[in-house]
């Protein structure tokens, strides 16, 4: 629902936009161009995140998904210090992490799922700091291939869509810090 | 390094090939399989994209987007960030495909090599639909007090964007 909201009031801010501006002949035309737009993006963009998925696939199934999982324990079990024992916690967090890692979404969601359930055992309504720290590292995505982003620059023409890599690398990482420095500080000073 | 980093994914995909040999992995199917799940994928978000890109069009046809990017442009320059991409930081954390529609225009504006759109897409592919994932998580938890997930999620935006301005700095140019 939030949604509809929000394309509501960017049309209509368009239009009134438009109008106050003197620039409602162009308001008129880009109406027709986004729509004819999303359809070239949506099929220029189809190759390489095809391409991409069929490489996750061969991953997942060569089992690179489980030795990841593997590496991100010790790590993970840092974070969660709560669960650090607790194997049906621990395995989906870290399933939920490498899947994140590879850009499988549709994997990593269900397990994420999983584990935040299981972390709420005693099934309060209150979030405990392991699922703040759960949450919030979602949500501050750490990718190592960024294909549908590529796939949009390779729609525009870019020689070389692959080539943001590293700055995109270094910005996840560095948000994903900042995210769980943000947990660990409030985690002390908020009350309730 | 940088050649390197343009010769990724070839690199990646023999890697993973051979590997997947070596597994005694049926590569060409899980290969196929896999593009196939791609192809659903950019069908869940054509229709999204189409109603997005029309109102982000008519928003940059309209010239309001201009107007706010002017009025914040002293304040995000001294961060660092270019102005332009204030539309994409503001629907990031609210929606996944219309984020992903602003990324795009901006791309295709201004060109995927420049600045700007390099920025866009570092934006893009280093943080998430906050809101979305609360929700998803929480909800499926049966949490309703959320404490302070929201705001430490919003500060690893931040993070993320402005890493995002300086990363591209840093790397390109």
């Amino acid at each position: 629902m939030a949604m509809s909201y929000i394309w509501t009031a960017i049309v209509l801010i368009s239009v009134l936009g438009g109008y106050v501006l003197g620039n409602g002949s162009a308001v008129a035309s880009a109406a027709l161009e986004g729509a004819a737009a999303a359809v070239k993006l949506s099929i220029s963009m189809a190759g390489v995140l095809c391409l991409w998925n069929g490489v996750m696939e061969i991953m997942h199934q060569a089992g690179l998904l489980d030795k990841l999982t593997k590496l991100l324990r010790p790590i993970l079990k840092l974070l969660y210090p709560a669960f650090a024992k607790d194997n049906g916690v621990m395995e989906p967090l870290s399933a939920n992490v490498s899947a994140n890692l590879l850009g499988l979404g549709n994997a990593a969601t269900p397990m994420g799922i999983q584990a935040a359930c299981r972390m709420n055992k005693g099934g309060g309504n209150v979030a405990s700091d392991a699922m703040c720290m759960l949450v919030v590292c979602n949500t501050a995505s750490i990718q190592l291939i960024p294909a549908t982003v590529a796939g949009v620059r390779a729609a525009e023409g870019c020689a070389s869509p692959f080539d943001i890599i590293p700055a995109v690398w270094m910005a996840s990482i560095f948000s994903v810090l900042v995210g769980i420095a943000a947990v660990l500080i409030c985690r002390r000073i908020w009350r309730s | 390094m940088e050649s390197f980093f343009t010769m990724l994914v070839p690199l990646i995909l023999c890697v993973v090939a051979l590997w997947g040999i070596l597994q005694r992995t049926d590569v060409y199917s899980a290969l196929a399989s896999g593009a196939g799940e791609g192809l659903k994928i950019i069908i869940k978000i054509f229709p999204a994209l189409v109603g997005l890109l029309t109102a982000v069009y008519m928003l940059r046809a309209s010239g309001t987007l201009d107007l706010m990017s002017k009025a914040l442009s002293p304040a995000l320059t001294r961060l660092g960030i270019p102005p332009e991409t204030i539309g994409l930081m503001l629907i990031r954390p609210i929606s996944g495909s219309g984020a992903l529609g602003v990324g795009a225009e901006l791309i295709s504006t201004y060109g995927p090599d420049s600045l700007i759109g390099r920025t866009a897409a570092v934006m893009l592919g280093s943080t998430e639909t906050t809101f979305y994932t609360i929700a998803v998580y929480f909800g499926a938890a049966g949490v309703s007090k959320t404490r302070y997930a929201i705001p430490a999620a919003l500060c690893a935006d931040i993070a993320g964007f402005l890493a995002a301005s300086w990363a591209v700095k840093l790397w390109f140019y």
